[in-house]
Protein backbone atom coordinates (compact mmCIF):
# COMPACT_ATOMS: atom_id res chain seq x y z
CA UNK A 1 0.00 0.00 0.00
CA UNK A 2 1.12 3.51 -0.73
CA UNK A 3 1.38 6.20 1.83
CA UNK A 4 -1.65 8.33 0.68
CA UNK A 5 -3.91 5.32 0.36
CA UNK A 6 -3.18 4.11 4.18
CA UNK A 7 -3.79 7.89 4.77
CA UNK A 8 -7.01 8.52 3.32
CA UNK A 9 -10.04 7.93 5.90
CA UNK A 10 -9.28 11.17 8.54
CA UNK A 11 -11.39 12.66 9.73
CA UNK A 12 -13.74 9.52 10.39
CA UNK A 13 -16.34 9.33 13.38
CA UNK A 14 -13.77 6.44 14.84
CA UNK A 15 -10.76 8.84 14.66
CA UNK A 16 -12.98 11.92 16.20
CA UNK A 17 -14.35 9.66 19.20
CA UNK A 18 -11.35 7.36 20.24
CA UNK A 19 -9.71 10.89 20.04
CA UNK A 20 -11.94 11.82 22.89
CA UNK A 21 -11.60 8.00 24.25
CA UNK A 22 -7.64 8.68 25.27
CA UNK A 23 -8.76 11.49 27.41
CA UNK A 24 -10.80 9.56 29.49
CA UNK A 25 -9.73 9.81 33.28
CA UNK A 26 -8.23 13.26 32.86
CA UNK A 27 -8.16 16.41 33.34
CA UNK A 28 -8.28 19.59 30.80
CA UNK A 29 -7.04 22.54 31.97
CA UNK A 30 -8.27 26.26 30.20
CA UNK A 31 -4.71 28.41 29.74
CA UNK A 32 -4.78 31.82 28.37
CA UNK A 33 -1.50 31.60 27.23
CA UNK A 34 2.15 28.94 26.77
CA UNK A 35 3.34 29.67 30.55
CA UNK A 36 -0.08 28.77 31.60
CA UNK A 37 -0.26 25.81 29.12
CA UNK A 38 3.21 24.59 30.54
CA UNK A 39 2.29 24.59 34.09
CA UNK A 40 -1.04 22.45 33.02
CA UNK A 41 0.91 20.09 31.25
CA UNK A 42 3.55 19.72 33.97
CA UNK A 43 1.19 19.18 36.60
CA UNK A 44 -0.52 15.96 34.48
CA UNK A 45 -3.25 17.41 32.47
CA UNK A 46 -4.11 15.27 29.19
CA UNK A 47 -5.23 18.54 27.56
CA UNK A 48 -5.39 22.02 27.57
CA UNK A 49 -8.21 24.65 26.66
CA UNK A 50 -7.07 27.33 24.74
CA UNK A 51 -9.23 31.04 24.91
CA UNK A 52 -9.08 34.10 25.37
CA UNK A 53 -9.90 34.99 28.78
CA UNK A 54 -11.04 32.10 31.68
CA UNK A 55 -14.24 32.45 32.60
CA UNK A 56 -14.02 34.49 35.72
CA UNK A 57 -12.43 37.23 34.07
CA UNK A 58 -15.17 37.24 31.19
CA UNK A 59 -17.70 37.25 33.92
CA UNK A 60 -15.81 40.51 35.86
CA UNK A 61 -14.74 42.29 32.47
CA UNK A 62 -17.87 41.20 30.19
CA UNK A 63 -17.97 42.53 26.85
CA UNK A 64 -18.03 39.99 23.55
CA UNK A 65 -15.75 37.07 24.45
CA UNK A 66 -14.17 35.32 21.48
CA UNK A 67 -11.63 32.85 20.28
CA UNK A 68 -8.18 33.51 21.11
CA UNK A 69 -6.05 35.51 18.64
CA UNK A 70 -4.02 33.11 16.30
CA UNK A 71 -0.41 34.07 17.24
CA UNK A 72 -1.41 32.42 21.15
CA UNK A 73 -2.69 29.29 20.16
CA UNK A 74 0.23 28.73 17.87
CA UNK A 75 2.49 29.22 21.08
CA UNK A 76 0.74 27.10 22.82
CA UNK A 77 0.93 24.89 20.20
CA UNK A 78 4.41 25.30 19.91
CA UNK A 79 4.80 24.94 24.22
CA UNK A 80 3.38 21.74 24.85
CA UNK A 81 3.25 17.92 23.63
CA UNK A 82 -0.34 17.21 24.97
CA UNK A 83 -3.63 17.83 22.57
CA UNK A 84 -4.48 21.62 22.52
CA UNK A 85 -8.28 22.48 22.37
CA UNK A 86 -9.40 25.56 21.70
CA UNK A 87 -12.88 27.64 21.91
CA UNK A 88 -15.27 29.12 19.59
CA UNK A 89 -18.22 30.68 19.89
CA UNK A 90 -21.56 28.92 19.22
CA UNK A 91 -22.45 28.79 15.68
CA UNK A 92 -19.02 31.17 14.77
CA UNK A 93 -18.08 28.56 12.35
CA UNK A 94 -15.47 30.48 10.89
CA UNK A 95 -13.82 31.00 13.79
CA UNK A 96 -13.78 26.67 13.86
CA UNK A 97 -12.35 26.90 10.63
CA UNK A 98 -9.67 29.46 11.75
CA UNK A 99 -9.23 26.82 14.76
CA UNK A 100 -8.63 23.85 12.64
CA UNK A 101 -6.59 25.46 10.00
CA UNK A 102 -4.17 26.00 13.14
CA UNK A 103 -4.51 22.70 13.88
CA UNK A 104 -6.00 22.72 17.12
CA UNK A 105 -7.18 18.86 18.03
CA UNK A 106 -10.57 19.69 19.23
CA UNK A 107 -13.07 22.71 19.23
CA UNK A 108 -15.07 23.65 21.60
CA UNK A 109 -18.32 25.54 20.65
CA UNK A 110 -19.05 26.92 23.92
CA UNK A 111 -21.21 29.03 25.83
CA UNK A 112 -18.55 30.52 27.86
CA UNK A 113 -17.82 32.75 24.99
CA UNK A 114 -20.85 35.00 23.50
CA UNK A 115 -22.82 33.37 20.88
CA UNK A 116 -22.71 34.29 17.76
CA UNK A 117 -25.61 33.00 16.28
CA UNK A 118 -29.10 32.62 18.43
CA UNK A 119 -30.52 30.00 16.25
CA UNK A 120 -28.09 27.78 14.99
CA UNK A 121 -24.77 25.65 16.22
CA UNK A 122 -22.34 24.88 13.96
CA UNK A 123 -22.45 22.20 11.47
CA UNK A 124 -19.96 20.32 12.96
CA UNK A 125 -20.12 17.25 10.09
CA UNK A 126 -18.35 19.62 7.63
CA UNK A 127 -15.29 19.65 9.85
CA UNK A 128 -12.51 17.27 10.15
CA UNK A 129 -11.44 18.47 13.52
CA UNK A 130 -13.13 17.19 16.30
CA UNK A 131 -15.89 19.12 18.34
CA UNK A 132 -16.94 18.96 22.29
CA UNK A 133 -19.78 21.01 23.12
CA UNK A 134 -21.63 21.69 26.61
CA UNK A 135 -24.94 20.09 27.45
CA UNK A 136 -27.85 20.50 30.20
CA UNK A 137 -29.57 17.72 29.94
CA UNK A 138 -29.89 14.65 27.58
CA UNK A 139 -31.64 16.22 25.01
CA UNK A 140 -29.06 19.13 24.46
CA UNK A 141 -26.65 15.95 24.35
CA UNK A 142 -28.19 14.07 21.36
CA UNK A 143 -29.14 17.46 19.81
CA UNK A 144 -25.14 18.10 19.80
CA UNK A 145 -24.56 14.72 18.68
CA UNK A 146 -26.70 14.85 15.49
CA UNK A 147 -25.17 18.16 14.17
CA UNK A 148 -21.83 16.51 14.56
CA UNK A 149 -20.40 16.93 18.32
CA UNK A 150 -18.01 13.84 19.21
CA UNK A 151 -17.98 14.38 22.31
CA UNK A 152 -20.14 16.05 25.44
CA UNK A 153 -19.74 18.12 28.35
CA UNK A 154 -22.04 19.35 31.28
CA UNK A 155 -22.14 23.09 31.12
CA UNK A 156 -22.11 23.56 34.65
CA UNK A 157 -21.83 27.50 35.58
CA UNK A 158 -18.56 28.13 34.38
CA UNK A 159 -16.53 31.20 35.87
CA UNK A 160 -18.11 30.34 39.35
CA UNK A 161 -16.13 28.04 41.50
CA UNK A 162 -19.55 26.76 42.22
CA UNK A 163 -20.00 23.17 41.07
CA UNK A 164 -24.02 23.13 41.73
CA UNK A 165 -24.74 23.80 38.09
CA UNK A 166 -22.58 20.66 36.99
CA UNK A 167 -23.97 18.20 39.60
CA UNK A 168 -27.36 19.52 38.20
CA UNK A 169 -26.46 18.56 34.58
CA UNK A 170 -24.43 15.72 35.59
CA UNK A 171 -27.35 14.46 37.51
CA UNK A 172 -29.76 14.93 34.84
CA UNK A 173 -28.05 13.58 32.21
CA UNK A 174 -27.13 10.01 33.79
CA UNK A 175 -30.66 9.92 35.46
CA UNK A 176 -32.32 10.34 31.86
CA UNK A 177 -29.76 7.25 30.16
CA UNK A 178 -31.25 5.28 33.23
CA UNK A 179 -34.47 6.18 32.29
CA UNK A 180 -34.53 5.33 28.80
CA UNK A 181 -32.71 2.15 29.62
CA UNK A 182 -36.10 0.83 30.77
CA UNK A 183 -38.46 2.35 28.02
CA UNK A 184 -40.26 0.21 25.55
CA UNK A 185 -40.17 0.94 22.09
CA UNK A 186 -42.74 3.18 22.26
CA UNK A 187 -41.74 4.80 24.99
CA UNK A 188 -38.57 5.80 23.15
CA UNK A 189 -40.21 7.85 20.14
CA UNK A 190 -42.26 9.92 23.38
CA UNK A 191 -39.14 10.42 24.93
CA UNK A 192 -37.37 11.66 21.77
CA UNK A 193 -40.41 14.11 21.45
CA UNK A 194 -40.03 15.48 24.75
CA UNK A 195 -36.28 15.58 24.56
CA UNK A 196 -36.09 17.48 21.03
CA UNK A 197 -33.90 15.00 20.32
CA UNK A 198 -33.23 12.70 17.26
CA UNK A 199 -35.16 9.49 17.46
CA UNK A 200 -31.93 7.16 15.98
CA UNK A 201 -30.01 8.51 18.76
CA UNK A 202 -32.63 7.95 21.46
CA UNK A 203 -32.59 4.32 20.37
CA UNK A 204 -28.66 3.96 20.47
CA UNK A 205 -28.45 5.50 24.15
CA UNK A 206 -31.32 3.24 25.61
CA UNK A 207 -30.02 -0.10 24.37
CA UNK A 208 -26.44 0.53 24.80
CA UNK A 209 -27.09 2.60 28.35
CA UNK A 210 -24.89 5.63 27.56
CA UNK A 211 -23.76 8.03 24.98
CA UNK A 212 -22.01 6.96 22.44
CA UNK A 213 -19.21 9.39 23.10
CA UNK A 214 -17.12 10.60 26.14
CA UNK A 215 -19.09 12.48 28.83
CA UNK A 216 -16.95 14.94 30.42
CA UNK A 217 -17.98 17.60 33.19
CA UNK A 218 -17.25 21.38 33.49
CA UNK A 219 -17.97 24.05 35.00
CA UNK A 220 -17.40 25.48 38.37
CA UNK A 221 -14.76 22.80 39.58
CA UNK A 222 -12.35 24.28 42.06
CA UNK A 223 -11.05 21.58 44.30
CA UNK A 224 -10.13 17.83 43.99
CA UNK A 225 -12.96 16.47 45.86
CA UNK A 226 -15.15 18.47 43.49
CA UNK A 227 -13.46 17.13 40.50
CA UNK A 228 -13.63 13.22 42.52
CA UNK A 229 -17.74 14.04 43.27
CA UNK A 230 -17.76 14.86 39.04
CA UNK A 231 -16.26 11.11 38.71
CA UNK A 232 -18.34 9.42 40.74
CA UNK A 233 -21.30 11.01 39.61
CA UNK A 234 -20.22 9.49 36.12
CA UNK A 235 -17.85 11.60 34.27
CA UNK A 236 -15.40 10.67 31.99
CA UNK A 237 -13.15 13.07 32.49
CA UNK A 238 -12.96 17.09 34.13
CA UNK A 239 -12.26 20.17 32.29
CA UNK A 240 -11.45 23.09 35.19
CA UNK A 241 -11.37 26.92 33.78
CA UNK A 242 -10.83 29.02 36.10
CA UNK A 243 -10.31 26.82 39.25
CA UNK A 244 -6.84 26.21 38.40
CA UNK A 245 -4.99 29.71 37.31
CA UNK A 246 -7.69 31.92 39.85
CA UNK A 247 -6.48 29.90 42.78
CA UNK A 248 -3.58 31.00 44.99
CA UNK A 249 -1.21 27.98 44.12
CA UNK A 250 -2.09 27.45 40.26
CA UNK A 251 1.08 24.29 39.97
CA UNK A 252 -0.36 22.30 43.27
CA UNK A 253 -3.78 22.84 42.76
CA UNK A 254 -3.75 21.81 39.47
CA UNK A 255 -1.62 18.56 40.08
CA UNK A 256 -3.72 17.75 42.74
CA UNK A 257 -7.04 17.98 40.40
CA UNK A 258 -5.13 15.07 38.34
CA UNK A 259 -4.45 12.94 41.16
CA UNK A 260 -7.92 13.43 42.94
CA UNK A 261 -9.80 12.58 39.42
CA UNK A 262 -7.60 9.44 38.10
CA UNK A 263 -8.75 8.35 42.33
CA UNK A 264 -11.75 9.36 42.46
CA UNK A 265 -13.24 6.55 44.39
CA UNK A 266 -10.29 6.63 47.05
CA UNK A 267 -11.52 9.43 49.47
CA UNK A 268 -7.33 8.95 51.72
CA UNK A 269 -5.75 10.20 48.29
CA UNK A 270 -8.42 13.02 47.74
CA UNK A 271 -7.59 14.27 51.03
CA UNK A 272 -4.05 13.78 51.15
CA UNK A 273 -4.26 15.75 47.70
CA UNK A 274 -6.82 18.53 49.31
CA UNK A 275 -3.73 19.63 51.96
CA UNK A 276 -1.78 23.05 51.80
CA UNK A 277 -3.26 23.88 48.42
CA UNK A 278 -4.02 27.63 49.74
CA UNK A 279 -6.43 29.47 48.63
CA UNK A 280 -9.30 28.03 46.15
CA UNK A 281 -10.95 30.75 43.51
CA UNK A 282 -13.48 32.69 45.96
CA UNK A 283 -16.54 31.85 44.28
CA UNK A 284 -19.73 33.11 43.12
CA UNK A 285 -23.27 32.02 44.80
CA UNK A 286 -25.96 31.42 42.10
CA UNK A 287 -28.33 33.20 43.59
CA UNK A 288 -26.15 35.76 43.40
CA UNK A 289 -26.26 35.95 39.26
CA UNK A 290 -29.70 36.96 37.44
CA UNK A 291 -30.24 35.13 34.38
CA UNK A 292 -28.10 37.15 31.81
CA UNK A 293 -25.37 36.62 33.33
CA UNK A 294 -25.80 32.43 33.29
CA UNK A 295 -23.65 31.21 30.58
CA UNK A 296 -25.59 27.56 30.89
CA UNK A 297 -28.67 28.72 29.27
CA UNK A 298 -26.72 30.07 25.97
CA UNK A 299 -27.44 27.29 23.56
CA UNK A 300 -30.40 25.52 23.05
CA UNK B 1 -5.69 -11.70 46.93
CA UNK B 2 -3.96 -12.62 43.73
CA UNK B 3 -5.29 -15.62 42.26
CA UNK B 4 -1.95 -18.05 42.01
CA UNK B 5 -1.52 -19.07 38.33
CA UNK B 6 -1.61 -22.75 37.52
CA UNK B 7 -0.33 -24.39 34.14
CA UNK B 8 -3.77 -25.71 33.04
CA UNK B 9 -5.51 -22.33 33.65
CA UNK B 10 -6.55 -21.01 30.76
CA UNK B 11 -8.37 -17.54 31.43
CA UNK B 12 -5.19 -15.62 32.50
CA UNK B 13 -5.42 -12.54 34.89
CA UNK B 14 -3.93 -9.33 32.43
CA UNK B 15 -4.11 -6.42 34.07
CA UNK B 16 -4.56 -2.88 32.44
CA UNK B 17 -3.05 0.12 33.38
CA UNK B 18 -6.43 2.14 34.83
CA UNK B 19 -4.58 5.67 35.60
CA UNK B 20 -5.79 7.38 32.70
CA UNK B 21 -6.81 6.53 29.30
CA UNK B 22 -9.24 3.98 27.23
CA UNK B 23 -9.20 1.66 30.02
CA UNK B 24 -12.46 0.08 29.52
CA UNK B 25 -12.36 -1.20 26.02
CA UNK B 26 -9.59 -2.91 27.08
CA UNK B 27 -11.13 -4.16 30.14
CA UNK B 28 -14.04 -5.15 27.47
CA UNK B 29 -11.84 -7.03 24.78
CA UNK B 30 -10.21 -8.93 27.21
CA UNK B 31 -13.42 -10.60 28.45
CA UNK B 32 -14.41 -11.29 25.27
CA UNK B 33 -10.61 -13.20 24.33
CA UNK B 34 -11.78 -15.28 27.64
CA UNK B 35 -9.32 -13.58 29.73
CA UNK B 36 -9.47 -12.26 33.31
CA UNK B 37 -8.67 -8.52 33.71
CA UNK B 38 -8.09 -6.70 36.37
CA UNK B 39 -7.60 -2.77 36.74
CA UNK B 40 -4.19 -1.75 38.11
CA UNK B 41 -4.09 1.87 39.60
CA UNK B 42 -1.62 0.75 42.85
CA UNK B 43 1.66 -1.35 42.80
CA UNK B 44 -0.19 -4.04 44.98
CA UNK B 45 -2.57 -4.68 41.70
CA UNK B 46 0.43 -5.82 40.06
CA UNK B 47 0.59 -8.89 42.05
CA UNK B 48 -0.18 -11.87 40.98
CA UNK B 49 -0.53 -10.64 37.17
CA UNK B 50 -0.38 -12.76 33.63
CA UNK B 51 0.38 -9.96 31.76
CA UNK B 52 -0.86 -6.30 31.86
CA UNK B 53 -1.81 -4.08 29.27
CA UNK B 54 -0.92 -0.71 28.71
CA UNK B 55 -4.04 1.02 27.08
CA UNK B 56 -4.37 4.14 25.00
CA UNK B 57 -4.50 7.91 26.58
CA UNK B 58 -2.18 10.62 27.38
CA UNK B 59 1.87 9.30 27.62
CA UNK B 60 2.95 12.30 29.62
CA UNK B 61 0.05 12.33 32.11
CA UNK B 62 0.37 8.16 32.53
CA UNK B 63 4.02 8.61 33.52
CA UNK B 64 3.84 11.28 35.61
CA UNK B 65 1.10 9.49 37.89
CA UNK B 66 3.29 6.47 37.57
CA UNK B 67 6.17 8.06 38.79
CA UNK B 68 4.40 10.35 41.65
CA UNK B 69 2.37 7.26 42.60
CA UNK B 70 5.61 5.26 43.81
CA UNK B 71 4.76 2.39 39.96
CA UNK B 72 6.73 3.32 37.92
CA UNK B 73 9.84 1.16 38.93
CA UNK B 74 7.42 -1.86 40.04
CA UNK B 75 6.13 -1.63 36.32
CA UNK B 76 9.55 -1.42 35.32
CA UNK B 77 10.99 -4.56 37.27
CA UNK B 78 7.77 -6.38 36.60
CA UNK B 79 8.06 -6.06 32.64
CA UNK B 80 11.91 -6.40 32.73
CA UNK B 81 11.78 -9.41 34.97
CA UNK B 82 9.38 -11.01 31.89
CA UNK B 83 5.69 -10.02 32.75
CA UNK B 84 4.28 -10.09 29.63
CA UNK B 85 3.14 -6.38 28.34
CA UNK B 86 0.90 -4.99 25.25
CA UNK B 87 1.01 -1.48 24.47
CA UNK B 88 -1.32 0.71 22.60
CA UNK B 89 -0.46 4.31 21.17
CA UNK B 90 0.52 5.73 24.48
CA UNK B 91 1.57 2.35 25.80
CA UNK B 92 3.67 1.75 22.76
CA UNK B 93 5.65 5.60 23.96
CA UNK B 94 5.54 3.82 27.82
CA UNK B 95 7.02 0.56 26.48
CA UNK B 96 9.51 2.40 24.19
CA UNK B 97 13.11 2.25 25.31
CA UNK B 98 13.75 5.53 23.90
CA UNK B 99 11.55 8.31 22.38
CA UNK B 100 13.10 10.72 19.59
CA UNK B 101 12.46 14.03 21.39
CA UNK B 102 14.67 16.12 23.89
CA UNK B 103 11.89 16.86 26.52
CA UNK B 104 12.06 13.99 29.20
CA UNK B 105 9.61 11.63 29.92
CA UNK B 106 8.79 8.82 32.14
CA UNK B 107 9.07 5.42 30.25
CA UNK B 108 9.02 1.79 31.13
CA UNK B 109 10.72 0.43 29.13
CA UNK B 110 11.07 -3.11 27.45
CA UNK B 111 11.22 -2.70 23.71
CA UNK B 112 14.53 -1.80 22.66
CA UNK B 113 13.17 1.27 20.12
CA UNK B 114 12.90 4.84 19.84
CA UNK B 115 9.50 5.94 19.03
CA UNK B 116 8.40 9.49 18.02
CA UNK B 117 5.27 10.82 19.70
CA UNK B 118 2.51 12.13 17.12
CA UNK B 119 4.26 10.89 14.25
CA UNK B 120 1.80 11.18 11.75
CA UNK B 121 0.79 14.80 12.44
CA UNK B 122 -1.93 16.66 15.12
CA UNK B 123 -5.37 15.15 15.49
CA UNK B 124 -6.71 16.57 12.14
CA UNK B 125 -4.19 14.12 10.41
CA UNK B 126 -5.55 11.13 12.24
CA UNK B 127 -6.70 8.33 10.59
CA UNK B 128 -8.32 4.36 9.75
CA UNK B 129 -7.02 2.28 7.59
CA UNK B 130 -6.02 -1.68 7.21
CA UNK B 131 -2.65 -2.91 8.37
CA UNK B 132 -1.25 -6.70 7.64
CA UNK B 133 0.18 -7.84 10.80
CA UNK B 134 2.63 -10.94 10.35
CA UNK B 135 1.14 -13.85 12.32
CA UNK B 136 -2.22 -12.20 11.90
CA UNK B 137 -4.49 -14.67 10.18
CA UNK B 138 -7.56 -13.57 8.35
CA UNK B 139 -6.46 -9.85 6.42
CA UNK B 140 -5.40 -6.66 7.43
CA UNK B 141 -6.41 -5.41 10.67
CA UNK B 142 -8.70 -2.55 10.90
CA UNK B 143 -6.75 -0.16 12.56
CA UNK B 144 -7.09 3.84 14.10
CA UNK B 145 -4.37 5.90 14.32
CA UNK B 146 -5.28 8.84 16.45
CA UNK B 147 -2.32 10.97 17.28
CA UNK B 148 -0.34 7.79 17.05
CA UNK B 149 3.14 7.24 17.25
CA UNK B 150 5.48 5.58 15.49
CA UNK B 151 9.18 3.73 16.02
CA UNK B 152 11.65 5.64 14.03
CA UNK B 153 14.59 3.55 15.26
CA UNK B 154 14.81 -0.21 16.20
CA UNK B 155 17.77 -0.52 18.73
CA UNK B 156 17.58 -4.14 19.87
CA UNK B 157 18.02 -6.77 17.07
CA UNK B 158 15.51 -9.22 19.27
CA UNK B 159 12.55 -6.36 18.18
CA UNK B 160 10.67 -8.02 15.43
CA UNK B 161 8.55 -5.39 13.18
CA UNK B 162 4.97 -7.06 13.14
CA UNK B 163 3.03 -4.43 10.76
CA UNK B 164 4.47 -0.92 9.37
CA UNK B 165 3.10 1.84 7.89
CA UNK B 166 4.95 4.08 4.85
CA UNK B 167 7.51 1.49 5.88
CA UNK B 168 7.84 2.75 9.55
CA UNK B 169 7.09 0.17 12.67
CA UNK B 170 3.66 0.22 13.73
CA UNK B 171 3.48 -3.00 15.32
CA UNK B 172 6.33 -4.51 17.58
CA UNK B 173 7.35 -7.33 19.45
CA UNK B 174 10.46 -8.13 21.78
CA UNK B 175 10.27 -11.50 23.61
CA UNK B 176 7.08 -10.98 25.80
CA UNK B 177 6.66 -7.33 25.28
CA UNK B 178 4.22 -5.91 22.39
CA UNK B 179 3.14 -2.88 21.25
CA UNK B 180 0.92 -1.51 18.98
CA UNK B 181 0.94 2.31 17.21
CA UNK B 182 -2.97 2.12 16.29
CA UNK B 183 -6.27 1.11 19.05
CA UNK B 184 -7.13 -2.09 18.20
CA UNK B 185 -9.25 -1.97 21.34
CA UNK B 186 -11.55 0.86 19.69
CA UNK B 187 -12.64 -1.14 16.45
CA UNK B 188 -13.83 -4.66 17.31
CA UNK B 189 -10.68 -6.32 16.12
CA UNK B 190 -9.35 -8.13 18.70
CA UNK B 191 -6.84 -10.40 16.95
CA UNK B 192 -4.16 -8.40 18.40
CA UNK B 193 -5.32 -9.12 22.01
CA UNK B 194 -6.01 -12.85 21.14
CA UNK B 195 -2.14 -13.20 19.78
CA UNK B 196 -1.38 -11.72 23.10
CA UNK B 197 -3.71 -14.01 25.58
CA UNK B 198 -2.79 -17.05 23.61
CA UNK B 199 1.14 -15.70 23.94
CA UNK B 200 0.86 -15.53 27.85
CA UNK B 201 -1.33 -19.32 28.37
CA UNK B 202 1.50 -20.66 26.30
CA UNK B 203 3.57 -19.38 28.51
CA UNK B 204 6.14 -18.55 25.78
CA UNK B 205 6.61 -15.42 23.60
CA UNK B 206 3.64 -14.74 21.29
CA UNK B 207 3.95 -16.37 17.78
Amino acid sequence: MTTSDQHDATGTTRVKRGMADMLKGGVIMDVVDAEQAVIAEEAGAVAVMALERVPADIRRDGGVARMSDPDMIDGIIEAVSIPVMAKARIGHFVEAQVLESLGVDYVDESEVLTPADEAHHIDKWAFEVPFVCGATNIGEALRRLGEGAAMIRSKGEAGTGNVVEATRHMRSITGSIRRLATMDEAELYGAAKDFRAPVDLVREVAASGRLPVVLFTAGGIATPADAAMMMQLGADGVFVGSGIFKSGNPEERARAIVEATTNYDDPAVVAKVSRGLGEAMVGINLDDLSDDQRFAGRGW
Amino acid sequence: MPTPRTATDDQPLVGVLALQGDVHEHLVVLDRVGARARRVRRTEHLDGLDGIILPGGESTTIGKLLHRFGMLDPLRFAVAGGLPAFGTCAGMILLSDELDQSEPQHLVGGLGVRTRRNAFGRQVDSFDTAVDVAGIDGGPMDASFIRAPKVVEVLDEAVEVLATVDDDPVVVRQGPVMASAFHPEVTGDDRLHTLFVSGIRSGRPAS
